[in-house]
């Protein structure tokens, strides 16, 4: 989807010379992206992976001309690297990084209201897979084979149930135009709402499949966003049906509190709004497949 | 992170908010002279464990001698309370909080959340305290107030009274009442918590308004920052097998079937957990390795879902990315010369290089079961216990 990144998308890596970011760094140039450079404070002037490392978002910006950027910095310092990035003028942000307190997310979204509607920063994640639009551009850290390249657009809380949905999607050779994993957290940076509003008017998505799971308000937002605002089909599957209340899974953000957070509260609102549902994770693909055969 | 009522209002008072004079003990004798040096003719003696409803569970005794105190607190050491937030399990009592009486004229319920929606701190409050949230919003939802704090400025005065009013708090008390909502808003944003909870909050027959009973929980990943909330953590309360798991970084919840499982990332655990109920088994337990599943961690999980006495039957199920199969089913085989699996055991591998992952499993000689797809892999562990 080039709403959020193609291959002309440029690049920078926010911790870049540590492992994390250099291994996946190097992943992402393996794939084909666009990465022009990073950043680690302190190492500005010197050479990474045969690209510029750079002290300051902006510095990289100026010299680059980097619209997107991936952090791979650890948690007590992301949210003041998310937030140097929207400043920078960055356009897309992935956070990878999991285990971000959610007080800062909440400071990062509060201070990203200073800018206007356009000049504003997507942040993805934290907690997430990433970003990948096949034979485009990856942003994140899937392996970029599995998903085929297509016009069905994936949103995700999960990384690897994304994965899993990808695969399903290959094997009955249906492709993605993007996928998006929004992350497991309780605050994120991108709704499943903001996502899907961008996949309807993305040219390159004909259907859309959300992936969610128990607990918080974003799977029925998006449901009732769906309802009243989309013309492309959407197709859900929600995960957690055996979660107990209360408890956290895992994710930090999976964990029933309120009515309609459970998986079967959440299956029986989306469905109402208009919304086909996976009945289980082993027939996601199958699911979308049919949904197509219809249209 | 929970942590105890008496831990909670330790912290709530420093956040100006007024608690009934009391103390913690160990021992009998230990309590008897503590409720003489608090002084007064009455005593509350709570059980201290991680869980609401203490009360109802027989948690709490009023005494009228100190003597009453010490052979109350006898009564609760030790003991495992049942309450409807433990589990049949229940938790152990190892510490109790003797605390004056006090008396009461009305119950207020006053609780702070995240609300996911706004992204904001949400202040909730009815006049109907003592009941828990969940029965207030059942049976009295007209007494319910919320306000909705934007956090980066915080609590204003303004919204403190008009809760408090809300509440009908008469007007010689509303300043102290704001005060102690506000307290309590203090120290759910200054120390990363994620629920503050004072049922009831109490206006006493002397006019004071105090905290009587606290729940608190705090973000775990902001402990890096809260040493001393972190302190506080008891692990007396918690599960051991879910204890052992977050010490190597493994995310388990300990649950009541018998199918063990072990997968990497928390919504494919969530989804294969699904699967397996769809099938007409019982999940027992939630584990994700994390998305990449290093050898290292799988090894751990293994001993962890082995120590399981419930586990007849073990489902692995790994999606492979960037770690690839060949390198997770090494990490299989590894675990299994370290330990001895009893159980039937059936593995799912998918992703990166998912042919050369299955052989070296086949090559290896270990005695497994193959599946290929979630669904199949559901059906193969259900299969295989009810053999």
């Amino acid at each position: 989807m080039t709403v959020l990144v193609d291959k002309n998308s440029k690049i920078i890596i926010q911790g870049f010379t540590g492992k994390m970011g250099s291994f996946h760094a190097d992943e992402m140039i393996k794939y084909g992206s666009n990465v022009v450079g990073g950043v680690t404070p302190g190492k500005g002037g010197s050479k990474h992976l045969n690209l510029p490392v750079f002290n300051t978002v902006k510095d990289a910006v100026n010299e680059t001309g980097a619209d997107a950027s991936i952090l791979f910095v650890p948690p007590a310092f992301a949210a003041d690297s998310a937030m140097e990035a929207a400043d920078a003028g960055i356009k897309i942000c992935v956070a990878i990084v999991d285990g971000i307190p959610s007080h800062d997310m909440i400071r990062i979204k509060r201070y990203m209201r200073r800018y206007t509607k356009s000049s504003k920063m997507t942040l993805v994640g934290p907690n997430c897979a990433g970003i990948i639009s096949p034979g485009k551009s990856m942003l994140g850290i899937m392996p970029g084979h599995i998903y085929k390249e297509g016009r069905i657009g994936i949103i995700s809380r999960s990384g690897t149930l994304g994965y899993e949905a990808a695969q399903q999607l290959k094997n009955l050779n249906i492709g993605v135009s993007t996928s998006v994993g929004i992350g497991g957290d309780p605050i994120n940076g991108s709704s499943f709402r903001d996502i899907i509003e961008k996949f309807e008017t993305d040219d390159e998505t004909d259907a859309i499949l959300m992936i969610g799971e128990i607990g918080g308000p974003q799977e029925v937002a998006a449901g009732e966003f769906a309802k009243e605002n989309m013309k492309k089909p959407v197709i859900a599957y929600i995960a957690g049906l055996t979660a107990p209340k209360g408890r956290v899974m895992g994710h930090a953000g999976a964990i029933v509190s309120a009515y309609g957070e459970s998986a079967i509260e959440k299956v029986e609102i989306l469905k109402e709004c208009g919304i086909t549902i996976s009945k289980n994770p082993s027939v996601m693909g199958d699911t979308v497949k049919s949904v197509l055969e219809k249209m | 992170m929970d942590i105890h009522e008496y831990q909670a209002k330790k912290i709530l008072s420093n956040f100006g908010v007024t608690i009934p004079r009391g103390g913690i003990v160990y021992s009998p004798e230990n309590a008897e002279n503590k409720a003489r040096e608090i002084g007064g003719s009455r005593w509350v003696v709570k059980a201290q464990i991680h869980s609401g409803a203490r009360g109802k569970a027989g948690g709490i005794i009023v005494c009228n001698t100190p003597l009453e105190v010490a052979q109350a607190t006898d009564k609760l050491l030790g003991k495992k309370l049942v309450t409807n937030q433990t589990g049949p399990e229940g938790k152990i009592v190892n510490r109790i909080y003797i605390e004056e009486a006090t008396d009461i004229e009305k119950e207020l319920y006053l609780g702070l959340v995240f609300d996911r929606s706004s992204e904001s701190i949400m202040v909730v409050a009815s006049t109907e305290g003592g009941m828990s949230v969940e029965e207030i919003s059942k049976e009295k939802p007209e007494t319910i107030i919320r306000s909705k704090i934007e956090v980066a400025v915080g609590m204003q005065n303004f919204q403190a009274r008009e809760l408090a009013f809300g509440l009908g708090i008469e007007p010689e008390l509303i300043r102290r009442a704001s005060d102690t909502i506000i307290g309590c808003y203090k120290a759910f944003s200054e120390l990363d918590a994620t629920m503050v909870e004072v049922n009831p909050l109490v206006i006493s027959k002397q006019k004071q308004i105090l905290a009587l009973d606290c729940k608190m929980s705090f973000d775990n990943n902001a402990m890096f920052r809260r040493s001393q909330v972190s302190e506080l953590r008891d692990k007396t309360q918690e599960d051991s097998k879910e204890i052992f798991a977050s010490d190597r970084g493994l995310n388990y919840v300990s649950l009541d079937g018998n199918i063990g499982n072990i997968i990497n990332g928390a919504g494919l655990a969530m989804a294969s957990m699904d699967m397996i109920k769809l099938a007409g088994g019982t999940p027992a337990n939630f584990l994700d390795v994390g998305g990449g599943a290093t050898p290292e961690k799988i090894v751990k999980a293994f001993k962890l879902v082995t120590m399981d006495e419930k586990v007849k039957v073990i489902l692995v199920n790994i999606f492979a990315g960037i770690n690839r199969c060949d390198w997770v089913a090494e990490g299989i085989v590894d675990a299994l010369k370290k330990i001895e699996i009893k159980v039937p055991l059936v593995i799912r591998l998918a992703g990166t290089n998912v042919e050369k992952g299955n052989k070296i499993l086949k090559d290896s000689k270990i005695n497994y079961i193959e599946a290929n797809t979630l669904e199949d892999a559901a059906n193969k562990a259900v299969a295989a216990l009810n053999k």
